[in-house]
């Protein structure tokens, strides 16, 4: 054990998670949207968007990250109109094609929670809304929407750390995310397990956070 | 098409291959998270608070912690750890592991942590009568568990354990990262000498799909068939 080695990469890996928190909290906010979208998209009766919607689920969910990242990345750099149009600006940059393909996967199966939540809502609650004359707007903000966010919490909580260990991807992308920065640690000492020890410990306290940030909301909003 | 082909001109023989690695790796590493699984499964239910905290410790760190990370840990530990032990019986040459069976333990141990909750769940819905009434027809311990408890721990996890194959089964994916070829190192490979990265990660992703696409209709085909008669 070289307790030196801990001591003098703690800082740099405390360093690193900022990026790690970072990408995780823009692709979590991005994705959140897409996930209401496709989600609404789902338990609309219409027969087409309900089917792209179950596509795009399907296709992210059922391919690894890490092909995801490395089609945006790698791939869409090789395709001439995506490099001659505005949005090469953003896919230029390894950080936002990390954060578009974290988005696009979280929102996957951020879809398939809320779709889930919003089909446990009692129907009573939604005619009785219609009875007493409420908009149908207004029966979507103000009922349905506020009674899913509270079902899907505990499961939506387990999105978030998947998508926190999700983020540990980003290095292979050349950002120098928390893992990013212990791999690199890693190859010039060669020392694995007292990195293995910090960074680990790292994650595992943010896990812990949102852990109990999530059982304090669902507290919260409990009927 | 023609960068499909089998043959020297064509990436499809090679793809092929890769592919038929990913199923193995995956395969490999289901069975050793099993093994772990039925180690810690005991533990986790165990009345020793002790052996329940090893059990929780493990799965906690775990699912807790990037698999990349996890992955790069034994990558970078493994011979060293290896070697360390055979230093102590006397044998001090350089010792390398292969990347097959390096990847498929470190996923295993992945797998094995998801596949531990399974079956604990499982076990734990297994109707208590069950358990009394195989002591009162006096069967011991050991046929208790493997006749009795352990198929309907089987029948009642295998909704669950298809959501941790797919889950194993696109982690493969990641270790590409030490080397392996399987279909991420050989999409990578070609990309590299093609130049043409967009159509070879797209076919990767086509070759994942099909992969869990597959497995899940098995798996529902199996799950029919074991709960004829429930």
């Amino acid at each position: 054990m070289d307790i030196d080695l801990i001591i003098t990469s703690f800082p740099k890996l405390i360093i690193a998670s900022i990026t790690t928190l970072k990408l995780l909290s823009v692709s979590l906010l991005i994705g959140l949207f897409i996930g209401l979208f496709f989600a609404v998209l789902r338990i609309n009766n219409n027969f087409i968007f309900g089917k792209i919607a179950y596509v795009y689920s399907y296709i992210f969910r059922g391919t690894p990250l890490l092909v995801q990242i490395f089609i945006i990345y790698y791939g869409f750099g090789q395709v001439e109109f995506i490099r001659e149009s505005i949005f090469w600006i953003i896919l230029k940059e390894p950080y936002w094609c990390a954060v578009i393909a974290f988005a696009l996967n979280t929102g996957a199966y951020t879809s398939e929670i809320l779709r889930s939540a919003f089909q446990t809502i009692k129907p009573g609650l939604i005619e009785a809304g219609k009875s007493l004359g409420v908009n149908n707007k207004i029966i979507f903000y103000k009922i349905q929407i506020p009674i899913a966010i509270r079902q899907s919490l505990p499961a939506y909580g387990n999105e978030i750390i998947l998508m926190l260990k999700g983020t540990s991807l980003a290095s292979t992308v050349t950002l120098m995310d928390l893992t990013g920065v212990a791999k690199y640690i890693i190859s010039t000492t060669f020392k694995p397990i007292e990195v293995f020890i910090i960074a680990g410990s790292i994650y595992l306290f943010f896990t812990f956070i949102i852990h109990n940030i999530i059982k304090i909301l669902e507290k919260k909003y409990s009927f | 098409m023609e960068l499909l082909a089998f043959g020297k001109t064509g990436w499809g023989d090679e793809l092929f291959l890769a592919t038929l690695m990913t199923i193995a790796v995956s395969i490999t590493a289901m069975l050793i998270g099993f093994i772990f699984a039925l180690i810690f499964t005991p533990l986790k239910l165990s009345k020793n608070k002790f052996l329940n905290y090893i059990a929780n410790f493990y799965t906690t760190i775990i699912r807790g912690v990037p698999e990349l990370l996890v992955i790069y840990l034994f990558f970078f530990g493994g011979s060293g750890a290896i070697m360390y032990v055979a230093s102590v019986f006397g044998y001090n040459k350089y010792i390398e592991i292969n990347a097959f069976l390096t990847g498929a333990f470190s996923i295993g141990i992945i797998s094995g942590a998801y596949s531990t909750e399974v079956f604990r769940g499982a076990l734990q819905s297994i109707d208590r009568g069950q358990f009394e009434a195989s002591n009162v027809l006096g069967f011991n311990k050991i046929i208790r568990f493997y006749k009795i408890i352990f198929p309907q721990m089987l029948r009642l996890s295998i909704p669950n354990l298809s959501n941790v194959w797919q889950i194993t089964l696109k982690d493969t994916s990641l270790i590409s990262v030490t080397g392996l070829v399987e279909i991420m190192r050989q999409s990578y490979i070609a990309a590299g000498s093609t130049r043409d990265p967009l159509f070879f990660y797209t076919f990767a992703a086509v070759l994942y799909l099909l992969l869990t696409f597959l497995s899940m209709r098995f798996i529902n085909r199996m799950e029919v068939k074991y709960n004829k008669g429930f």
